[in-house]
């Protein structure tokens, strides 16, 4: 089971919502799998018209499941594409390339009790939890808020679990959330993914209960994504300029191109990379540099760094 | 690809241990440089390298059936050497999965796994022909096993095992099967958060290499598993030397000479690979340990010089952190013959393809 990315053919493509498409994936090649956990997501490469996306999307998929892949991808209007691609775009039959699941959201398997809030298709994570509860008997409550007209949406993937509540903008319909809070035994984790708006507001209700943070978390799928903006970078001993792409790191480009560079983790955890930075500002995303290392701008990680602004220039 | 197992040698009493030729040259040697200092030296764990030791991810030797026998034997001693922490499960059956799926499919001839389904309720059955085992279970269901997944498919492989859950930004070593350390305790160690059970160890500490291997560990990826080796020395061809069997093996290294040294002294190389369990998100750490003793070793030209070199310029507190104070004199006098101070290539490679007569 090592690899990096994988080749998908949609298998099946059908509109549950006027906003939400649901997609069934399977290995190009007709093979298997590799298994995913609970809370994991799948980096989708998106080869539109003009650019390509990386969108990443929540595996709702029961847990170690290697015949298929299963997401539902909401049609966002102020999307960067990705989503308007996956809806007008993508047909059954239709060959795409993934990264290997990624999990950036896991349950905490020391929980006596989990208690999720989605908002809208926030749920889409705690599909995958369920499965992965009804394995291990855990003891959990799901609390679902989303418009009155999307209430049963997601029934196919909640019939016959226990400890769903659905929640909407009506009178006597709407989540109570500090009562709820309120009223979780000790040991419960608690698991929010929703609107940015509606994550905060939990968090916040959370803190102000005095649950400690450790026993709260939230999805960022921001973090998952290497790229940026795209930007320049001048290689000053080899004497060439090379273009960074928005899904590219530094180090990539620079190997695009054919200059060596050192390398070992690429992560940003080993310094093997770290170049001298001879001009630019760097937006730095290694765990390697000191603070004050990053203070005095002098040095970079190509495997995770990017440009702050304008032009990186490098000793290398 | 058939594997010339030596399944009577022993890890114990009269030692009996030893390695083919070919088993010298395939040695994970680990020093590629004449100086030895703690690093993040982690690299992907690709099937290649500089030893055959790297072409599967779980390497399989001649000494296989041996050191199997070896771990029952320990266990049977001393059962709290596996222990796993009842959140867990998940994660047990992920090794299980990991380790048969990887075995079978890199040593057809001798392990196979024959599979119903994938998913959990799946009848599987499981071959193991060098230890004649065969076993029908359910995947997923512990109760069709002898024992739990973990303890069953860790006993029919190489080396020792951690599973550290992921939490709250840490790693937690909720789960291991220890019963070839360097001197370390599961019974003590288990439930610790990564800072803790690496707390003993010197320098390493002051320059932040804890600090950066754990942020690198928490975003381990699905699919690309890493690795880094790490070493000591041991008296005899011993792989039980923890804490719990100290008075067994502590009082040998008062026992080496700068005669007998070439064949007591024995470096002990551990490849560690550390892998994104699937569906658990736990990171399952194998250890495997590979021993060479120094006359193995010196029969590469340019190992028995850089291993005297290494050894002559290490600092005190690693002599002392690493157990080599009492006998690392004798194995220098012993290793001195072997170096006639020539440059040495960098790299870890044995750089001859055959070895001198013994």
């Amino acid at each position: 089971m090592i690899g990096e990315t994988l080749t998908l053919k949609v298998a099946a493509a059908s509109a549950i919502s006027p906003s939400l498409r649901h997609l069934r994936l399977v290995a190009a090649d007709g093979g298997k799998l590799p298994p995913a956990a609970a809370g994991a997501h799948l980096q989708l490469v998106l080869k539109g018209a003009t650019r390509t996306h990386r969108n990443a999307y929540s595996l709702i998929s029961r847990p170690g499941a290697r015949d298929a892949y299963e997401i539902i991808v909401r049609r966002v209007p102020s999307s960067r594409g990705g989503s308007a691609f996956i809806h007008e775009q993508i047909k059954v039959g239709d060959v795409l390339e993934a990264g290997w699941p990624g999990n950036l959201f896991a349950p905490v398997r020391t929980a006596r009790r989990h208690l999720m809030i989605a908002g809208g298709i926030g749920i889409t994570p705690f599909l995958s939890y369920l499965a992965d509860f009804a394995f291990g008997g855990a003891d959990y409550a799901l609390h679902l808020c989303c418009r009155e007209d999307e209430q049963h949406v997601f029934d196919p993937w909640l019939a016959g679990k226990s400890g769903v509540s659905v929640h909407w903008d009506a009178d006597g319909r709407r989540l109570d959330i500090p009562a709820l809070l309120a009223a979780q035994p000790v040991g419960t984790h608690l698991y929010v993914c929703g609107p940015a708006a509606m994550n905060d507001e939990v968090l916040e209700l959370a803190a102000a209960a005095g649950w400690p943070a450790s026993h709260v978390h939230c999805e960022h799928f921001g973090s998952a994504l290497s790229g940026g903006e795209a930007f320049r970078a001048f290689l000053a001993k080899s004497g060439v300029e090379v273009s960074v792409g928005e899904d590219e790191s530094l180090l990539e480009a620079i190997e695009r191109i054919g200059v060596k560079a050192p390398c070992l983790c690429r992560g940003g955890a080993c310094g093997v990379c770290v170049t001298p930075l001879l001009d630019g500002e760097a937006d730095h995303r290694d765990h390697y540099l000191s603070a004050a290392e990053r203070e005095t701008g002098r040095l970079i990680l190509p495997c995770v760094s990017r440009a702050r602004s304008g032009r990186l220039v490098l000793d290398l | 690809m058939s594997i010339a197992f030596k399944p009577e040698e022993t890890f114990r009493g009269d030692y009996s241990y030893r390695n083919s030729d070919a088993a010298v040259l395939r040695f994970p040697f680990p020093f590629p440089e004449d100086r030895y200092m703690y690093s993040v030296n982690i690299e992907p764990h690709v099937r290649s390298g500089p030893s055959d030791v790297f072409l599967r991810p779980f390497d399989v030797d001649e000494h296989y059936i041996a050191e199997c026998r070896d771990k029952a034997i320990t266990l049977e001693r001393d059962p709290g050497r596996c222990q796993v922490l009842p959140h867990m499960m998940m994660a047990q059956w992920d090794t299980l999965e990991l380790l048969m799926e990887n075995l079978s499919a890199d040593y057809p001839e001798q392990f196979s796994l024959i599979k119903e389904g994938d998913d959990f309720g799946s009848r599987w059955t499981w071959i193991n022909r060098p230890l004649g085992i065969e076993q029908s279970f359910i995947f997923g269901n512990a109760e069709t096993l002898p024992c739990e997944p973990f303890e069953y498919i860790t006993r029919q492989a190489q080396g020792d095992f951690a599973i550290c859950d992921q939490r709250d930004d840490n790693l937690f070593m909720d789960a291991g099967m220890v019963t070839s350390q360097a001197d370390w305790s599961l019974e003590f160690d288990v439930g610790m958060s990564f800072m803790e059970w690496h707390g003993p160890v010197p320098l390493a500490h002051q320059t932040g290499v804890f600090e950066r291997a754990l942020k690198y560990l928490l975003m381990l990826r699905l699919g690309q598993p890493v690795r880094r080796l790490n070493w000591t020395m041991s008296i005899n061809p011993r792989l039980d030397t923890s804490p719990e069997s100290y008075p067994e093996w502590g009082p040998d290294r008062a026992s080496v000479t700068p005669e007998n040294a070439g064949q007591k002294v024995h470096l002990r190389v551990e490849l560690q690979t550390l892998w994104r369990l699937p569906r658990s998100n736990a990171i399952l750490f194998p250890i495997r340990c590979y021993l060479a003793s120094l006359e193995d070793l010196a029969r590469v030209p340019k190992w028995g010089a850089r291993l005297h070199r290494v050894l002559s310029s290490l600092p005190p507190q690693l002599v002392e952190y690493k157990g080599l104070t009492r006998y690392l004199p004798a194995a220098l006098e012993w290793l001195a013959q072997h170096d006639d101070g020539r440059e040495l290539p960098v790299g870890t490679e044995a750089g001859v393809s055959t070895l001198a007569p013994r």
